[in-house]
């Protein structure tokens, strides 16, 4: 393989030395579980939680005999996530065995593809940011490729003293490894490029993204050369598990590489972990420990094989995906491109925004659901599904605004309540009298007491109209802001004889 | 009363649907020919009675409410790499030691569907590697057969030498059988018995220890030729549950046996008359071939050239598939396992202890054939090979041959424990010459007994065929049959 750089060396992501400038080189390994009911070659369940070795079949256990079935629902997730990756598909892919020993390996061997995957070349579209300024920059990560492959078994060393237990429950699940390019020159890229990832497989529907429970790992490749140089000896960073690690695994790992380089020594290329407790990465094994993994086509497998009208299918059934989102937010709903990226980044969080918009004024909905509902969410440490507020309410309670029924700041308190405490907000409105007082005569009346009780303020208001917003303030205050602030602004200026 | 193991499948299966005799009687009576030779001739490694004998009952039941399947009754013996639920099935390798599987093979599945009655697994090399049964982890099998004026014991060839010196020595009606490189057909001509492997694909290998999966299938041995074609109707199916099974429905063979051959085209390849082969094989040959002639068939001269590599380069693959296959015999989760201070330690005492010296050869050749570095120079390489190979038989046949006619052996059984053989597991493998080019192309390919050697032994002639035209063969070794007449041992058990 030839590595294409596609990258202009950029300052603002160099790393000082003490020797001078370098520039960090990330490539991306993702294993991606499939979501899929079954296993990629058994009938098995996959579900996670499960007693050890409940979900395993006579395949996953490598019984004398046994043979694996492609699993069809796993092949067309595979080519929905590379249709999402705007990817080669492969007509024609080939089931290799990778042959290894190991515990949790029943056959002693992972079907997995190696020279012809299911999907080829492809690019996500990256939005790194945003800088101290606000900014967002764009790039593109290529992909190389994604195949399908099994899952092994999880061995278990802390069970007991002298013996390790052995759950087969994931031997077999139907894994996509993401392939990227080494496009990334910072961690802040690497963290966005996941993020992406994550969300594409999550608007696809192909992969759950939960990196705590191990759907989605990360292997990291990083290397370090000066700006613009030739590519640097890389170290591979094994099963990184959540964001957050997998940039201060980069961090730590290219200062590591610095430091060493800076001394005059020269990068072992080899296996390493992540370890989050220290923040730093420890060798695991070196190139001369590598396997020879014997890889040769599967005899029990005939190669993968399906037709244009297969991907035509799949590709008609594909969801709106992230960056068709967020331009069409920005074209149809005229959302900046902030708040369109914001919204669109989470799948659940752009359903959301999408129920609460529909039929109302998107801009509208998109403040109250990046300031008020996000805001509230982040401060509660709380997920968009776990919001207590639905969709539905929200929308509702902008219904109200626009109705002219509560006004923008009882909407806030209305918010707030429903934040806390179950109900219609119809009816939470109509119980606790929050409607807007629009009744003009009621209004005049709170103006004339203000008027009367501030003779001193009357007069320097005609000196200097702005004062007219303290009046405002004094009636909406008086009537326990359920008076139309439009309503109140024209009668105390109308009073007072400013304009 | 007659013997009733004298009966071929054909007799029997007519003689209990006209009440002559009941399964139970036919079952009692291979129990008791099992028990008094099997001490003599190892052919059963588990005999399963009180199995046998129930299953013979319920035949009974069916046979009596007019029921019966194809082979209502019909006593079998089963090759042991078959999984047979709850019964030994071992590959007569240590490394499985005690394992009985929960679940029952396609194949075994489906004979048992028509009503068959199972005997008892049979002996084999380990993991179907051998051509003389002799690499057992439950030692040899001896041949029924023994050369005029000799006592010597003889191998019965392999693998399936439990299954062909059963049906020889009528310790079981049929047996089934599997064929990688010859493992069917080889022992078949040792025996004087007809033995069928299948296209690839015809039978499920779902269930089935595997040896190598690109090569390995499924047949049976039998006595004669429409025994055969009667077994392997039921044994062949398209099964889900092996994606290299294929979909096509299956003939009835039996309709095919005495079926003429006159018009059919008869390919005699010129590659198979090897360097040093002995003048009898070259004599049985030119005896079919005029007796193909004078049933009506056209006999042309064909040319194969690719069949000199077939040998070397089914030495590759087969190996390279079965060292990845035996992995998961690693003492973890089933059959043996020998402790160590590590998990490492535990695989090799385990693996040392528990695969034979041929089984361990050919996972090391496997490896070292996968290893990087030498991927390309052979696995790449004896992978083109069999493509040309496959092209060879392709041509001709798309030439309008309709079968091929070749010896099936390069020579009559030799003896157990063979000073030249034991010393070079080359020679062992030249056994396979005639029969691997059929694996490697994945044809079918049968094995039909046709004269006897200067020493009295059975010497056996190959048909091979177009993909899934099982019935040319059987046409074909019925009009052999006919003409050479059927080879029994003379009983000194």
């Amino acid at each position: 393989m030839t590595i294409v750089d596609t990258r202009t060396p950029d300052p603002k992501t160099f790393i000082k030395g003490a020797t001078g400038d370098w520039e960090i080189v990330v490539g991306m390994e993702v294993h991606a579980q499939v979501l899929s009911e079954a296993k990629l070659f058994s009938g098995a369940a996959t579900g996670f939680g499960a007693e050890p070795n409940d979900h395993v079949s006579l395949v996953d256990a490598a019984m004398p005999g046994m043979l694996p079935v492609i699993n069809e629902h796993c092949v067309r997730q595979a080519v929905r996530t590379g249709l999402g990756l705007k990817a080669q598909i492969n007509k024609r892919s080939v089931f290799d065995r990778k042959n290894y020993f190991y515990a949790d390996l029943p056959q002693g061997y992972q079907i997995s593809q190696y020279k012809d995957p299911i999907v080829g070349e492809g690019v996500v579209q990256v939005s790194v940011g945003p800088d101290r300024q606000g900014n967002y920059e764009d790039i593109e990560v290529g992909i190389e490729r994604l195949h399908l492959e099994q899952d092994a078994g999880k061995s278990l060393h802390d069970q007991h003293p002298t013996m390790t237990y052995v759950d087969l429950n994931r031997s077999g699940v139907a894994l996509m490894e993401i392939v990227s390019k080494p496009d990334m020159r910072s961690a802040d890229e690497a963290k966005a490029y996941l993020t992406k990832l994550r969300s594409i497989l999550r608007y696809l529907g192909t992969c759950d993204g939960n990196m705590d429970e191990g759907s989605l790992r990360a292997d990291v490749n990083v290397s370090v050369r000066r700006p613009g140089g030739a590519f640097g000896t890389r170290c591979e960073i094994k099963n990184v598990n959540s964001i957050r690690f997998v940039g201060q695994a980069i961090e730590s790992e290219a200062r590591r590489q610095v430091e060493i380089l800076e001394d005059g020594g020269a990068i072992d290329q080899e296996t390493r972990l992540f370890d989050p407790a220290k923040g730093e990465t420890r060798a695991m094994r070196s190139k001369e420990d590598a396997h020879d993994y014997r890889y040769f086509p599967d005899p029990d497998l005939l190669p993968l094989e399906f037709d244009d009208a297969f991907v035509a299918d799949i590709e008609a059934a594909l969801p709106e995906l992230p960056d068709d989102k967020r331009a069409r937010l920005m074209r149809d709903a005229g959302l900046s491109a902030y708040d369109a990226s914001v919204l669109v980044s989470d799948k659940a969080v752009a359903d959301y925004f999408e129920a609460v918009a529909a039929g109302r004024d998107a801009k509208q909905a998109a403040n109250w659901v990046i300031n008020d509902l996000l805001g509230a969410l982040n401060k509660n440490g709380l997920s968009i599904e776990e919001s207590p507020v639905s969709a539905e309410r929200l929308g509702t309670v902008l219904d109200l605004l626009k109705e002219g029924t509560i006004s923008g700041k009882i909407a806030k308190d209305l918010f707030e309540i429903l934040w806390s405490e179950e109900g219609d907000p119809r009816a939470i409105v109509e119980s606790r009298s929050l409607k807007q007082v629009t009744d003009t005569g009621a209004i005049e009346k709170a103006v004339d007491d203000v008027i009367a009780a501030n003779p001193e303020k009357v007069e320097q208001a005609k000196a200097k109209p702005t004062l007219a917003g303290w009046f405002v303030g004094q009636v909406m205050k008086a009537t326990g802001g359920k008076a139309n602030p439009q309503a109140v602004n024209d009668l105390v200026k109308a009073k007072l004889g400013i304009e | 009363m007659t013997d009733l193991t004298a009966l071929t499948i054909a007799e029997a299966r007519d003689a209990l649907r006209a009440k002559t005799f009941s399964a139970r009687e036919l079952t009692d009576a291979y129990l008791g020919a099992i028990d008094a030779a099997n001490g003599a001739l190892n052919a059963y490694v588990t005999v399963t009675p009180d199995k046998a004998r129930a299953m013979a009952e319920t035949s009974d039941g069916r046979l009596a409410k007019g029921e019966a399947g194809a082979l209502e009754g019909i006593p079998l013996g089963i090759k042991d790499l078959f999984a047979t639920e709850g019964v030994h099935t071992q590959a007569c390798s240590h490394v499985l030691d005690k394992f009985e599987p929960r679940y029952e093979s396609t194949v075994t599945a489906n004979l048992w569907a028509d009503g068959a009655v199972m005997l008892g697994k049979l002996n084999m090399d380990e993991f179907a590697m051998g051509s003389s049964n002799e690499s057992s982890y439950y030692g040899p099998v001896v041949s029924p057969w023994r050369a005029e004026g000799s006592n010597a014991d003889l191998v019965p060839g392999g693998s399936s030498g439990g299954s062909a010196a059963a049906v020889a020595a009528r310790l079981c009606a049929g047996a089934t059988a599997t064929d990688t490189g010859g493992s069917i057909r080889q022992p078949a001509a040792f025996t004087g018995t007809v033995g069928i492997k299948p296209t690839y694909g015809r039978c499920s290998r779902w269930g089935i220890v595997a040896f190598a999966s690109s090569l390995d299938q499924a047949g049976p041995i039998a006595r004669d030729v429409r025994d055969a074609a009667i077994l392997l109707k039921s044994m062949a199916s398209t099964d889900p549950k092996d994606t290299t099974s294929v979909d096509l429905p299956v003939p009835d063979y039996e309709a095919a046996v005495g079926r003429s051959v006159k018009g059919m085209r008869i390919g005699i390849p010129k590659e198979y008359r090897v360097e040093g082969m002995p003048a009898e094989i070259e004599a049985l040959w030119h005896q079919g071939i005029e007796w193909l002639r004078d049933a009506g068939a056209e006999i042309v001269d064909v040319s194969l050239p690719h069949t000199k590599y077939a040998l070397p380069a089914y030495y590759i693959v087969a190996p390279a598939e079965a060292s990845s296959n035996l992995a998961r015999y690693d003492g973890v989760r089933y059959g043996l396992r020998v402790p160590g201070r590590d998990l490492i330690e535990m695989y090799e005492n385990t693996r040392a202890a528990g695969f034979g010296r041929e089984v361990k050869r050919r996972i090391m050749i496997g490896t070292y054939v996968l290893s990087a570095g030498y991927y390309d120079a052979y696995y790449l390489r004896a992978q083109k090979v069999r493509t040309l190979i496959k092209r060879d038989f392709e041509t001709v046949f798309a030439e309008g041959v309709d079968a091929l006619l070749t010896p099936a052996t390069p020579s009559p059984a030799f003896g157990i424990a063979d000073q030249e053989m034991n010393a070079d597991p080359v020679k062992m493998y030249l056994n396979d010459v005639f029969t691997v080019t059929v694996n490697m192309a994945g044809l079918p390919g049968l094995a039909v007994p046709a004269g006897l050697s200067a020493s009295g032994l059975p010497l056996g002639l190959q048909i091979i065929g177009r993909p899934f035209d099982e019935e040319s063969l059987f046409a074909t070794a019925s009009v052999i049959e006919k003409a050479a007449g059927r080879f029994e041992p003379a009983k000194w058990w």
